[in-house]
């Protein structure tokens, strides 16, 4: 299977692609780690030794603010040093290929790439063709997975939720275009989920949306009903062809998480969204800054949880010694 | 080999400690290293001053074999007190041996803040340094063979224990 190119020989993580082709053991060892960290952000100097000496390049080939500068900061956060380059205003603008550009970049002794990248199955192909010892981590490749989001969401829910067990999340809007999406069902699904709803127009859903495990709802208000955990996803304006919707004021109508619709959810329900945030198009502002949203603070649970990933690939996994 | 009993030990550190918590300034924070360290830290501060500040370091970010060994998620994650300066700590671990713990400890204790004084309080020391550090109290020494693990288990009860080490993974 290809997804086995995440995993070395025993099974630890050596690269993170994609949540598909993982298990519930990796992804519960990520949510813990990341908890380790997060003492670490509270200290005066907010930076251990793990990556000392090692250097991380952020290949972004979309743009990102959020997830390129979280990584940023975990890789600083763990001591490495870190090269962003934004690659479509450079090198593959002047004609240099994918591959290129890579093995430039490996000829500077790079140990770790994080990529962004509008086809699917990128980072898959940049996993395969870097020497032994150096990793990829997927930050988002064109409509396939962006994993690393789809952990710090199950961490906030954890975090709030504290079990997956016995909970309903609805994730709401453009799935059809949604990298975030894909990663998140996966992820709920390995983690014993009890109820995993999606909620969107036919035409903004995947033709084989059925397969991932999830009910369909093409009503909000319905779809809402008794959930613990609501989340909202980017109406993804520049990944539309075609005429998937009407217009965004049409939409908002239908699909747009008001004050008044989020009161059908149970009381104690989270809103969360990947950002950026269309306000007045997927959600109300007031829901946005409501006490219900824990938006932000998925944007600093992402640092820890980025960390843990980062360290997992580095340090081999499993039982350190007790040497005093 | 008989072992001695883990609360005389921590008895004998308690003593050479009761100095250090006499003085009319704020006591000094107990910092142990996880796991062993942690929990003598505890008792040690329920018998010194349960007033005094308790902190707990899990120097898994800190090991100079990290990459080799990796994380331990399972181990609680380091807390200290938020303001160091300027203090007194008392660093506890069951076990000084090679020494590389303690430096990866205050390596940790050094991000937190400027201490004003680090004392290393040890309930066992074996030797076989392979750094220049040493403890200021120590409870036992002991000689031990060099493929001899000694550790102490918990927390309730309390016990040192001694095993053959296969010469893989330490």
């Amino acid at each position: 299977m290809e997804n086995n190119i995440q995993l070395d020989d025993q099974g630890r993580l050596r690269h993170f692609l994609s949540i598909e082709g993982l298990d519930k053991t990796i992804l519960t060892e990520i949510l813990d780690t990341a908890e380790s960290f997060t003492s670490v952000t509270d200290r005066t100097i907010k930076k251990v030794p793990i990556l000392r000496g090692k250097t991380v390049a952020n290949l972004f080939f979309e743009a990102s603010t959020r997830t390129r500068s979280t990584f940023e900061l975990a890789a600083q956060r763990l001591s490495a040093d870190i090269l962003s380059l934004n690659v479509d205003t450079s090198a593959t603008v002047k004609g240099e290929s994918l591959l290129d550009t890579l093995q430039n970049l490996e000829a500077m002794q790079i140990d770790m790439f994080v990529i962004r990248h509008q086809d699917s199955g990128s980072a898959h192909f940049f996993a395969q063709h870097v020497r032994p010892g150096v990793s990829v981590l997927n930050a988002g490749d064109g409509q396939h997975e962006h994993p690393t989001q789809a952990m710090l969401d199950m961490y906030t829910i954890r975090h709030y939720k504290k079990e997956f067990t016995g909970l309903r999340v609805a994730i709401v809007g453009d799935i059809l275009h949604s990298r975030v999406a894909r990663s998140q069902i996966h992820a709920l699904n390995l983690l014993n989920t009890a109820e995993i709803r999606v909620i969107a127009p036919r035409t903004l859903l995947p033709v084989d949306t059925e397969a991932l495990g999830v009910s369909i709802y093409e009503d909000l208000e319905t779809g809402l009903t008794d959930v613990d955990v609501v989340i909202m996803l980017r109406l993804q304006k520049e990944r539309m062809r075609g005429a998937l919707l009407p217009s965004e004021k049409e939409y908002f109508r239908s699909y747009g998480l008001t004050q008044e619709r989020l009161q059908r959810a149970k009381p104690d329900a989270i809103v969360m969204h990947p950002g950026p945030v269309n306000r007045g198009v997927e959600i109300e502002s007031s829901v946005m800054d409501g006490n219900q949203s824990v938006i932000l603070q998925q944007v600093s649970f992402g640092i820890s949880v980025r960390m843990a990933v980062m360290s997992m690939i580095v340090g081999q996994s499993g039982l350190a010694g007790g040497e005093s | 080999m008989s072992l001695p009993s883990v609360e005389s030990l921590i008895e004998k550190l308690a003593q050479a400690l009761t100095p250090y918590f006499s003085s009319s300034d704020s006591p000094p924070i107990l910092v142990g290293i996880e796991t062993g360290g942690a929990w003598i830290a505890q008792q040690l501060h329920q018998t010194l001053n349960p007033e005094a500040e308790l902190g707990r370091l899990n120097i898994s970010f800190y090991r100079d074999d990290f990459t080799r060994n990796g994380l331990h998620p399972t181990v609680q994650p380091s807390s200290l007190p938020t303001d160091i300066d300027d203090k007194t700590i008392i660093l506890v671990d069951d076990v000084l041996h090679s020494g590389r713990t303690v430096r990866a400890a205050m390596n940790e204790i050094f991000d937190y803040g400027r201490p004003r004084q680090i004392v290393l309080a040890i309930l066992i020391d074996r030797g076989a340094r392979e750094i220049p550090i040493q403890a200021d109290i120590v409870a036992a020494t002991m000689e031990l063979d060099p493929g001899c693990h000694i550790k102490l288990e918990g927390p309730d009860p309390l016990k040192l224990v001694i095993r053959q080490l296969e010469r893989d993974g330490e």
